[in-house]
């Protein structure tokens, strides 16, 4: 199966396009007056849609490396990028209408997701600690200039702050476990440094601590406790448009990053890595699940909801069978379409006075809007994980996996939070069906107006209605993610 | 004679002291930027006394991509900077409270 060419640059047309593609849009987007901004936007839309065209093909017959051994392709790469286009395509479409209320309907918007997806991309097919160093910080440092991107809101500038100087540390430290992983195994590639591992010839005690290093830096990017103190700050304090973007398609890459560097080139030494990774997951189903009762900010309990997910993505790589990592796949893939939906809902509500950011903004949702209120429920039930929705499978294909291992009692647990987790989201949706809706003002009964074009709305009912059919139907998908690991 | 420990020792060294200055800095951010260069040195530091033992050039490799990638955070980072003075007028990390929870 393994084909090693040393340069093939076929293998990456879908990267190489996407980079010209980026700048393009660069080039043109200097050239676009303010009101015909909508050319970028479309620009940018193309750029996906002819990446999608090119990344279709590439991968489906097994593993291909290139570069010298430093690119690979295979089914998981196809499946993520797949995703992670359909995502940032999906996060475009949502974000028109927040940016053009606020006046940030700007080229930059478009180029740095753009930047941020190609960093996607390289880490999702890296096959060196080189590469998948160069796509983490391509995506890392276009995530912080994003958050930064409303340059008059004080509190973004501090999200950013706060997310640079955190996400820099794991950087460092990320990078100080692969110096590490390099002196003892000789190598910078994956499957080079698993066969090193695998002749056992390196000291166990440098492994170790070459190994806790690089987790903590994968922890950090996915956000899992207790390195997850700057998401909350991050989801809060960057523009609604920019959450969307980074609650979504790096979740995607955090997971590729984590089969990269643990699942494959640690793979001799995966019990080690699996003990400390079942701390990080039942710390970050206990810790998310609990702290995002008691926030009032939509934005940060979804971001305490993440973590608690992100424990779940966990459960499968503790699993480590092949079963267990599909499942890991398919509950990222789900997790991802939740919380575009979750997002697009806020940015939905929003009004360029108001931005619809707290819980009180979702009161009398069914008054208001009752077709908005079922989509909305749609997506909450999915996040609680009541059949039949795409949740529900995710959850249940996860547990399975950690059942299936033998280790009963972090599925019991598991699911004992996420028990506890079904609270916040009920209280959504019991506010949206039977609290009284914010009027125009006290002594008016007119209800203040959902102002969302027909794309935005469409959008979004595409979005909730796929988790449903995704539960109803989700054979397809999971044998998608299933074939990404055989 | 200088051995490979040394070297690893050193870093190891600036490595800590990096860490540490960033965790009791209270007052200033321009000297966490400075604490995270530091960082990375160390880290080139690691890699090139590897790549010379192992007498294999990919980890020196490496370090010219961490430098270039060095470079372009610290420019990130003072552009975040500069765009927190102008909304703060301030750059005082214990004033980085606004939210909580």
């Amino acid at each position: 199966m393994l084909q090693t060419d040393v340069l093939n640059y076929g293998i990456a047309a879908a990267e190489i396009a996407l980079a010209v593609g980026v700048c393009l849009v660069l080039v043109v987007d200097l050239f676009v007056r303010d009101k015909d901004r909508d050319i970028t936007y479309l620009l940018s839309l193309a750029v996906l849609a002819v990446t999608a065209w090119l990344v279709a093909p590439i991968g489906m017959n097994g593993r291909e490396v290139t570069f010298y051994g430093s690119f690979v392709v295979d089914p998981m790469s196809r499946v993520l990028k797949l995703f992670s286009l359909l995502t940032v395509a999906v996060v475009f479409l949502y974000s028109r209408k927040y940016l053009k209320e606020r006046d940030l309907y700007k080229g930059e918007f478009f180029l740095l997701s753009l930047f941020a997806l190609l960093g996607v991309f390289v880490l999702i097919s890296a096959n060196s600690l080189l590469t998948a160093f160069l796509g983490l910080e391509l995506m890392s440092l276009s995530l912080y200039a994003m958050v930064a991107f409303n340059r008059d809101s004080p509190k973004a500038a501090e999200a950013a702050m706060k997310y640079f100087v955190l996400g820099a540390i794991a950087s460092g430290v990320l990078l100080y476990g692969m110096s590490i992983i390099y002196g003892v195994t000789g190598s910078l590639q994956f499957d080079e440094i698993a066969t090193s591992l695998a002749a056992g010839q390196s000291n166990y005690l440098s492994v170790l601590l070459g190994l806790a290093f690089i987790l903590v830096g994968v922890a950090f990017k996915l956000g899992a406790v207790p390195f997850h103190m700057w998401l909350p700050d991050v989801y809060e304090g960057a523009p609604t448009s920019v959450t969307l973007f980074i609650a979504t398609v790096p979740k995607l890459a955090g997971f590729a990053m984590a089969v990269r560097l643990l699942v494959e080139a640690m793979a001799p030494v995966a019990a080690d890595w699996q003990s400390m990774m079942i701390v990080l997951a039942l710390l970050s189903l206990g810790v998310g699940n609990i702290v995002a009762i008691a926030q009032t900010n939509i934005k940060r309990m979804l971001a305490y909801s993440t973590i608690a997910h992100v424990g779940f993505i966990l459960i499968g790589f503790i699993a480590g069978s092949p079963m267990g990592l599909a499942a890991s796949l398919f509950y990222s893939i789900i997790y991802v379409l939740m919380s575009a939906a979750a997002f697009g809902c806020i940015i939905l509500l929003g009004t360029k006075e108001a931005e619809a950011d707290q819980l009180d903004s979702f009161k009398g949702l069914n008054e208001r809007s009752p077709w908005l209120a079922v989509m909305m429920l749609l997506v909450m039930a999915s996040m609680i994980g009541i059949p039949p929705f795409a949740g529900f499978y995710a959850k249940w294909a996860v547990l399975s996996a950690i059942v299936e291992r033998g280790e009963i009692w972090i599925a019991i647990v598991a699911v004992l939070f996420s028990v506890i987790g079904a609270f916040y989201y009920l209280r959504v949706i019991r506010m949206m069906y039977f609290d009284p809706p914010k009027r125009v003002s006290t002594d008016s009964d007119e209800l203040v107006p959902i102002v969302a074009g027909f794309d935005v709305k469409l959008v979004f009912s595409l979005n909730a209605l796929a988790l449903l059919a995704l539960g109803i139907f989700p054979n397809q998908l999971l044998a998608l993610c299933t074939a990404a690991f055989m | 004679m200088i051995t490979l420990s040394h070297y690893l020792t050193l870093s190891a060294v600036l490595f800590s002291i990096s860490i540490v200055g960033i965790f009791i800095n209270r007052k200033n951010m321009i000297l966490l930027l400075m604490c995270i260069e530091l960082m990375l040195l160390a880290v080139n530091f690691n890699f090139i006394a590897f790549s010379r033992y192992l007498d294999d050039t990919a980890g020196q490799v490496f370090v010219f991509f961490i430098l270039t990638v060095a470079a372009a955070e610290t420019a990130i980072g003072l552009a975040i900077l500069v765009v927190l003075f102008r909304t703060r007028h301030s750059i005082s990390v214990s004033k980085m409270s606004s939210m909580k929870g």
